[in-house]
């Protein structure tokens, strides 16, 4: 089954510069893929357009039957209630507990509390930090807060997760803990694209990996593994 | 049901985020409280002001003299007619003897004169009294009494009443147009502080965005925040009207120096000016970050 299609899609900046062009691509459901290319090839402009920060100039992005190039900004919120979004930089409120944080994904759409609080708790119970549900963000490790962010992407039983380079500011080991977590929401079923630098992980995990280079997909590897040298 | 939840979120989250920012909140309290403050005593002046000139003016009559040939049955129509005119609001006649008892009332010096005259020999005239509705067209109403037959002489201090009119009138202008100020240096004061609490805090508006928040979500907490905050700065302005205004109303007797120089009664006028400063406290509070949020929404 397809989850994304994305055809002939371009992103041009107001300055003038082309982030993306030509772009074809199919994602199907349960796919893990890492997306990967230099600093300023344009991956990071593909996720934000996923998630419809950004809006094409050109093409199609359709994520289960809707062209979120044609969403209105108005409006951007029903897409982004179907898909969970991981950041480099955690995007953690620093005033709200762990609990908080995952829950108030939860409380914009009105859910009840004990609904609230058994999905929430489920999730930290799912990225392995339901004991520190009533700590602050800023009293955890960045692994751990990474971890948050990932419970309050996947709270909402998401069909897909955008993760920006979400291992960036994290040591090797820390990472793999990461992606370990991430495999299992995969193995759960939920479609995850992955942005990032790191190849040494990309190859350890033997996931789709998609190349991108100065705005174009320059290579679909099926199976784990690239070669290729990017800065 | 579920429009009922979240707005119970909104206002929980509202009154959380109140004291987790406090030091903003009290920011924003602070300058809603200081300017309502101001528009509150400007308010109680231009108000004593008018409650002052209104005692002015009530107190000016128009004295109407009959001439000394006139009938009783004459005096009666005058009477009638100047009744029937439109600005009179009331009217009293003395006969001369009436007059010239209230004048030895009035002082030793008159006693002494009038009671040497025989008492055939009055040259005072008989008067009307008269107090008009509206003191702007008391020269018009002067000049129609002056028409009647047998009226000799019309007097209401011209001149004076005019320059005092003038003067009352430009203090009035210039009041009023100084508390409609004041209440604009309020809105803007108080919008920019909260503009500036939520500038601090698009941060987490951003966050709101991601995770999926519709612009409503996101602005009704900041909204009923801003309610909240323009409602709490409003609390001391106002207990310093009711309670300040009542103090000075029963411990200041400007009265001794001039009948006119009297306060006006606090009831129901403070009330009325809480009103007022709760109603500007909490709609500039309300529109002030609603408008501020806007800014950091995409719409």
């Amino acid at each position: 089954m397809e989850l994304i299609r994305i055809k002939d899609l371009e992103k041009k900046y107001k300055t003038g510069v082309t982030a993306i062009y030509d772009f074809d691509l199919k994602v199907k459901k349960g796919d893990f893929i890492f997306v990967i290319g230099a600093s300023g090839s344009g991956k990071s402009t593909l996720i934000r357009m996923l998630y419809r920060e950004e809006k094409p100039t050109k093409g199609s992005i359709i994520i289960g039957g809707v062209d979120v190039a044609k969403l209105r900004n108005r409006k951007v919120y029903k897409l982004r209630r179907k898909l969970g979004i991981v950041f480099q930089d955690f995007k953690l409120l620093p005033k709200l507990t762990v609990y908080e944080n995952v829950a108030f994904a939860l409380e914009i759409l009105g859910l009840p509390r004990d609904e609230i609080r058994k999905k929430s708790m489920n999730a930290l119970n799912l990225v392995g930090l339901k004991n520190k549900a009533k700590n602050y963000p800023d009293q955890l490790s960045g692994g751990e807060q990474q971890r948050v962010a990932i419970a309050r992407a996947i709270v909402n039983d998401p069909k897909l997760l955008l993760c920006d380079e979400p291992t960036g500011n994290l040591d090797p080991e820390t990472s793999w803990e990461i992606m370990q977590v991430l495999e299992e929401i995969n193995k759960l079923g939920t479609t995850i694209i992955m942005a990032t630098h790191d190849k040494e992980m990309v190859n350890r995990m033997k996931k789709r990996v998609i190349l991108i280079d100065a705005g174009r997909l320059k290579q679909d590897y099926a199976k784990g593994t690239y070669t290729h040298e990017i800065v | 049901m579920k429009l009922f939840r979240l707005l119970g979120r909104s206002i929980r989250d509202a009154f959380k985020s109140v004291f987790r920012n406090f030091s903003l909140s009290l920011a924003s309290i602070s300058s809603v409280t200081i300017t309502l403050l101001i528009v509150a005593i400007s308010m109680v002046l231009s108000y004593n002001i008018e409650n002052i000139s209104t005692l002015i003016k009530k107190d000016f009559s128009i004295v109407v003299f009959v001439e000394n040939s006139a009938t009783n049955d004459e005096v009666k129509t005058i009477e009638k007619k100047i009744k029937n005119m439109d600005n009179i609001d009331s009217c009293v006649y003395e006969n001369k003897e009436q007059v010239a008892e209230a004048w030895k009332k009035s002082s030793d010096t008159f006693k002494v004169i009038i009671e040497s005259w025989d008492k055939n020999e009055n040259p005072l005239a008989d008067t009307f009294s008269i107090k008009v509705k509206n003191i702007e067209n008391i020269k018009e109403t002067a000049e129609q009494i002056k028409k009647i037959e047998k009226v000799s002489l019309v007097r209401y201090g011209e001149g004076i009443i005019e320059q005092l009119l003038s003067v009352l009138e430009v203090i009035e202008k210039f009041l009023i147009g100084m508390v409609i100020a004041l209440i604009l240096v309020t809105i803007f004061l108080v919008s920019n502080t909260i503009k500036i609490t939520i500038f601090s805090r698009r941060k987490e508006i951003e966050i709101m965005r991601l995770v999926g928040a519709s612009n409503s979500n996101i602005r009704m907490p900041f909204v009923i925040e801003g309610l909240f905050l323009g409602f709490l700065g409003s609390v001391v302005p106002i207990l310093a009207t009711i309670y300040g205004y009542s103090a000075l109303y029963n411990f200041v007797h400007l009265d001794n120096i001039s009948p006119f120089l009297q306060l006006a009664a606090p009831t129901p006028f403070i009330y009325i000016i809480s009103l007022i400063l709760l109603l500007i406290g909490t709609i500039v509070g309300m529109f002030g970050s609603a408008g501020s949020v806007r800014k950091y929404l995409k719409i």
